[in-house]
């Protein structure tokens, strides 16, 4: 919209004199009634307004009315105070966060830097596995066997978290000499082969804070890998025959095919996974995490959502909670729009 | 054209089939284990003599889980749980996207922004609950004391979904909507009559997403459902996984089974539902992952 008086006037050569520019008061009337037109414009197409109230109104509360809980970081809990002067406490949680002094500070450092190494170790493991089970799901040219092979791996991910979870406590269960119960059998197995010894077996591995992360992103990869392998799989069956033809007349054997042919062609896929992989590194799902861990295992396990479980939910310390998650929200967010944004540049696909 | 396989070819394709038939062992053992491990005696159990196959066989534990009346109780709020939570979560994200979907509406751009926002800001889960508490005592004040409805009301909208149908709906062109103007549908008659069927197969996967994310749903449910008869499936499976867990009751375990045989028999029957229809939906969700490539 012009706004200067330049634009406004016009100067008018034949009669030397500067008068009103006809198509600003056009938009000058525009502007003026615009929400009059807003207004009409709901009102005349009523019904499509209608529809998007209802999910309006499920974000708007269960989605952003918790963002101004958020503010309970800045709060003083003391319902006895006046309101003005329960907000705010300023910075004290943070300090206290943030200080390195005491056992809240020391453990909430351990759970953010427990969140940034759950995600980034399953980035180096969990992320190449689909991608080499889609490899070799291509390999497979009978598509019968292709489909057994593609139900079995995919079967895990169906299963929720609570029965993953059960699945691995038990098979990973302590001994229990009153009862007279063995170990899991997976710790068994383990013990046979010499991976483990065998009082780490009879103590649960679940207790060992050394093997949290293992055990983590082992079941990971159990859980999603087969899964997420059938965005790779598409992108690779998307390559026309000819492609290998071509390579194949060149004298291309088969890695030489892989690295011609196949990696270039599923590239943008993989950077575009990649990409959204880092910007959620800071987005462990926390419901695994607490049905696996244990206090023995707090060191190495807690995360930062499970840090604020403990206090918020379970304890009574909501505002420290709360300002854990807030440090970790928004640096997860960072991480993601930064990513979106890379991922913008890199390619012409955004992420969202 | 029948080739012959070259040596580095040949090679690749063995190792192909081991490493996936590996992989795929994998996936399955601990779930035959599971199976193995329920309908064992409970001496081959508790001494770990199970490695793959039953020994044994007893079907106690099943019959125990079969007369168990909370666990029928749980199930049954399971599948209300889903089902409501389906239904409910369909109707708006369809009215939703399809909305989003129009060109003409007014501030699409800050509408999708509204819903973009959530995936990438989340308030954490301390806030959420403060949030889910303040919500339950509203619905009390209304009269609405089961908090079953709480969570299929508040709780597992996604935006992701939204936005997938919001994109199956922009694939429709737009000139079959403008014939069924001109017939005379309204708004609500083209939305039923045109988008609905023309794009089945995106609702029934997002559909799925939604009901497999309610059938697994533990965390909220154990948080904010208060009365222990109305905790759905999953909760049920943690609380008697815990509950077994406790050193008493396996020392003073005096059953023909394991302890243990309760909790396989437990989670095979959870999984069985998911078993049958599994082999039908398999189809649907490898298309929505495609479908994830978002655009805007």
């Amino acid at each position: 919209m012009k706004i200067k008086a330049d634009d406004y006037l016009v100067y008018d050569e034949s009669t030397g004199k500067y008068r009103e520019d006809a198509e600003q008061k056009v938009r000058d009337d525009v502007e003026k009634h615009y929400w009059l037109n807003v207004g009409r414009t709901v009102l005349k197409d009523w019904r499509l307004y209608l529809m998007i109230i209802p999910m309006f109104l499920v974000f708007l509360f269960w989605r952003y009315f918790p963002m101004y809980e958020l503010l309970g970081c800045f709060k003083v809990d003391d319902d006895t105070l006046e309101v003005a002067d329960q907000l705010y406490a300023g910075f004290t949680y943070f300090q206290t966060l943030f200080s390195g002094e005491g056992s809240l500070s020391v453990e909430f450092w351990a759970a953010f830097r427990n969140t940034f190494l759950l995600s980034f170790y399953g980035l180096c493991f969990g992320f190449p596995m689909p991608i080499i089970i889609a490899l070799f799901f291509n390999e497979i040219r009978s598509n019968i066997a292709r489909s057994i092979y593609q139900v079995i791996t995919y079967l895990p991910k169906f299963m929720s978290t609570v029965v993953m979870t059960s699945l691995v406590t038990m098979l990973v269960r302590q001994s229990s000499p009153i009862a007279g119960m063995e170990m899991g059998v997976i710790s068994r197995f383990l013990v046979e082969f010499g991976f483990i010894s065998e009082e780490v077996g009879n103590a649960g591995l679940l207790n060992a804070p050394e093997f949290f992360r293992a055990i983590y992103q082992i079941s990971g990869i159990w859980e999603t890998a087969g899964y997420d392998s059938i965005i790779f799989f598409s992108a690779i069956i998307a390559i026309s025959l000819t492609s290998y033809e071509a390579a194949q007349i060149d004298g291309a054997g088969k890695i030489a095919q892989m690295r011609y042919v196949v990696l270039p062609s599923i590239l943008s896929t993989i950077v575009i996974m990649l990409i959204t992989r880092i910007g959620s590194l800071l987005n462990v799902g926390y419901e695994k995490v607490l049905l696996l861990y244990n206090p023995n295992t707090y060191v190495t396990a807690d995360v930062v959502s499970t840090f604020a479980q403990r206090y918020g939910i379970m304890g009574q310390n909501a505002g420290i909670a709360t300002s854990a998650e807030m440090l970790n929200n928004i640096v997860g967010m960072l991480l993601v729009i930064c990513a979106n944004t890379i991922a913008r540049k890199a390619s012409d696909v955004s992420l969202y | 054209m029948k080739r012959k396989l070259e040596v580095s070819e040949l090679i690749f394709k063995i190792i192909s089939y081991v490493f996936l038939t590996i992989f795929a062992i994998c996936c399955l053992y601990p779930f035959l284990y599971a199976i193995s491990a329920a309908i064992s005696g409970r001496e081959a159990v508790e001494y770990g003599q199970i490695v793959l196959l039953p020994k044994d066989i007893q079907f106690e534990a099943f019959a125990e889980m079969f007369n168990n009346n909370k666990f029928w109780n749980s199930y049954t709020n399971t599948l209300f749980l889903t089902f409501y939570g389906t239904l409910w979560a369909m109707g708006v994200a369809i009215l939703g996207g399809y909305a989003l979907s129009k060109k003409r509406l007014l501030f699409r751009k800050g509408f999708n922004f509204f819903l973009v926002f959530t995936m990438w800001f989340s308030a954490g889960i301390v806030p959420q609950y403060l949030n889910y508490l303040d919500t339950q005592e509203i619905f009390y004040k209304l009269g609405i004391t089961d908090d079953k409805w709480l969570v299929v009301i508040a709780m597992g909208m996604a935006a992701m979904n939204i936005i997938l149908l919001r994109n199956a709906f922009e694939g429709v062109p737009s000139e079959i909507e403008e014939a069924a103007v001109v017939d005379g549908a309204t708004e609500l008659q083209v939305l039923t009559r045109v988008y609905i069927p023309m794009s089945k197969s995106t609702i029934a996967t997002v559909a799925l997403f939604f009901a497999i994310s309610r059938w697994n749903g533990y965390f909220w449910a154990r948080q904010m459902i208060t009365n222990l008869s109305e905790h759905p499936l999953q909760v049920f499976i943690r609380l008697k996984l815990e509950e077994m867990q406790d050193p008493d009751i396996m020392t003073g375990w005096d059953e023909a089974y394991a302890a243990d045989s309760v909790i396989f028999a437990l989670i095979v029957c959870s999984i069985i539902p998911v078993l049958i229809i599994y082999p039908f939906i398999q189809k649907y969700f490898a298309k929505g992952v495609n479908m994830g490539g978002v655009k805007e």
